[in-house]
């Protein structure tokens, strides 16, 4: 097949010209990287240039007043935190132990290609669906109204794929006599994973983690109606209240609130951002420094 | 002998637990599906067939046409990957075969932050910056367009294309390089006519899941397109508002009275969607599950 792909060689081309076409190309590559690139840096650049004058104490730390208008933005802040904590709740066990029992107890049958399919699809559903989902049966059909925990549960199922298939990837990439050394020690299987490979996998296991959390923090649709409050200028009481949620309020704040001063719109977008990316910064950084640490 | 026993029993019991967790995830799928059936199949029972396919979407009308949001849908979701697949292979290929090793440790990161940047803050950045720049420079009424849709859906698809499409190249046997080099090809000749035609099937599950991702994705999509129902069948629908599946049941989910027939149709579109994931995925799945087993993804 290869030897038909380079036989199409027009025989007139020399050297030199052969050399200028590559140069060319390669200045192709180039532009198309930049333009990849460079809309991600104006976008950054641009909200940070926009949103940074609207951050102070009072924005991050005091309760929005005058419908949104003035004040902060501490009740959405909160909120966010919240339904976070609420989804690593459940799904960092079903997770990593769903990522554990792919990678270390299940063969190859029909059943587990069901399982990873799941996977596959449940990474592919669209975030409004996880959302209507989430509103029949957690909302409706389990009674938990817009609650903290419906937009929780909604949160942790969305984001059950990438913490397990991350996992599972930093569990198989421990080496396979880690735990033939563990077992010819007398050490059960269990024993051989939660005092081998489990510690050795943890850096891999907690960057996808967080690249999971990150992502339910900054989702909009599964909780426009599984948890989002339009404009609560109080904190949640219970896990059953409804709560403002940083990706909720920008949207609002952008569309459906007239004469909103721009400074406020581009200082949330901000803090969304800041506290995505950051997040994000911390979880490359411990799986590079934990990739050049280890010895295998 | 006690000792003994009680390991066994906490053997037992975590191969049990981590096998109820795996296998929840089969159980969520079904439950989602169920539930979506559960709440939209009576909007098919209630509205006749040539209504739901219609090409008119007043739901306070009892006018449940579909067909404008699919095809607003397709419209947005094609254009984005015209736009997403040659910016995709060319950063992919510069990536791994041409980029020297600083521009890759700046160019990698870059792409994961894109991958991370919220629904949200794209679909802001571009009704507040993209569009009115769209507005002045195609002279066109209204810069909240299907273009702009396009334009934004593009850079969120373009982390998931760059990657695949990477793994694919990655999977190229170094053979290959080697010989067209050694029969005088250059560098680009070898990139060009060897490397990414083998790596062709790789490159089309990446726009595969490049599409599964701009389908569904709906926040920026709602900020920027303008949603009007209105069927994109003119040649400047590109350059107009118009409305896709997910921003629809977004935007109106919150205002429909539950039970109504609004609110099954919104569960039914819940339904098209989920189906047309599933298929994506489907089919991006199995090419990827069968290339892993024949060893490589090419």
């Amino acid at each position: 097949m290869m030897l038909g792909i380079l036989a199409h060689k027009p025989a007139n081309m020399n050297t030199a010209r052969r050399y200028a076409v590559q140069r060319l190309g390669f200045g192709v590559l180039i532009l198309a990287s930049l333009l990849v690139v460079a809309p991600i840096l104006f976008v950054i650049g641009a909200i940070i240039a926009r949103g940074v004058g609207a951050i102070n104490w009072e924005f991050l730390t005091a309760m929005p007043r005058d419908g949104m208008k003035a004040g902060g933005i501490f009740p959405a802040i909160v909120g966010t935190l919240l339904l976070t904590l609420g989804t690593a709740l459940v799904a960092i066990p079903f997770g990593v132990g769903g990522a554990i029992y792919l990678a270390e107890y299940a063969r190859d049958t029909w059943l587990t290609r069901a399982i990873r399919l799941a996977i596959v699809n449940l990474a592919g559903i669209p975030s409004v669906v996880y959302g209507l989902f989430g509103l029949g049966l957690f909302v409706l059909f389990l009674g938990f109204g817009t609650s903290i925990v419906a937009g929780s549960l909604t949160l942790a199922i969305m984001t059950l794929p990438v913490i397990i298939s991350t996992s599972e990837e930093a569990l198989r990439s421990v080496p396979v006599e880690f735990r033939t050394v563990s077992a010819s020690l007398g050490g059960t299987r269990w024993q051989g994973i939660r005092n081998i490979v489990l510690p050795q996998a943890l850096p891999g296991i907690i960057t996808g983690v967080i690249l999971g959390l990150l992502r339910a923090g900054g989702e909009t649709a599964p909780i426009l109606f599984t948890v989002a409050a339009f404009f609560l200028p109080r904190l949640p009481q219970s896990p059953l209240d409804q709560t403002m949620a940083l990706p909720y309020h920008l949207y609002v704040i952008s569309t459906q609130v007239p004469g909103m001063p721009a400074e406020i719109q581009y200082g949330t977008a901000l803090v969304l951002l800041a506290l995505v990316l950051s997040l994000n910064v911390v979880a490359t950084v411990i799986r590079s420094y934990f990739r050049r640490k280890r010895q295998w | 002998m006690n000792t003994s026993s009680r390991i066994r029993l906490s053997e037992f019991a975590v191969e049990a637990l981590v096998r109820v967790a795996g296998f929840s995830t089969i159980g969520f799928v079904l439950l989602i599906f169920l539930f979506l059936l559960r709440e939209g199949i009576p909007v098919f029972l209630q509205v006749p067939l040539d209504n739901l396919f219609g090409t008119r979407w007043y739901p306070t009308f009892d006018f449940f046409g579909t067909l404008p949001l699919i095809l607003g849908s397709l419209l947005i979701t094609f254009s984005a990957i015209v736009i997403a697949l040659p910016l995709g292979v060319a950063a992919a290929v510069f990536v791994r075969e041409v980029a020297p090793n600083w521009a890759r440790e700046i160019l990698k990161p870059m792409i994961e932050v894109l991958a991370g940047i919220p629904s949200v803050v794209l679909g802001f950045f571009g009704m507040s910056l993209v569009a009115p720049l769209i507005r002045t420079t195609l002279g066109v009424p209204t810069g909240l367009t299907a273009f702009t849709g396009a334009l934004i859906l593009a850079y969120m698809a373009l982390p998931t294309l760059i990657s695949v499409a990477e793994d694919a190249l990655d999977s190229v046997p170094k053979s290959y390089r080697d010989a067209s080099l050694a029969m005088g090809a250059t560098q680009w000749q070898t990139i060009w006519r060897v490397v990414v035609p083998a790596a062709r099937s790789g490159i089309l599950t990446a726009v595969m899941l490049g599409m599964g991702r701009a389908i569904g994705e709906t926040m920026a999509v709602m900020m920027v397109t303008g949603n009007a129902a209105r069927m994109p069948t003119t040649l400047d629908s590109l350059f107009r508002p118009v409305r896709t599946m997910t921003a629809t049941v977004a935007a109106e989910m919150g205002e429909v009275a539950q039970g109504s027939t609004h609110y099954h149709a919104l569960f039914g579109i819940g339904i098209i969607l989920f189906l047309i994931t599933f298929l994506i995925n489907l089919a991006a799945a199995s090419a990827i599950f069968q290339k892993r087993r024949r060893g490589g993804l090419r």
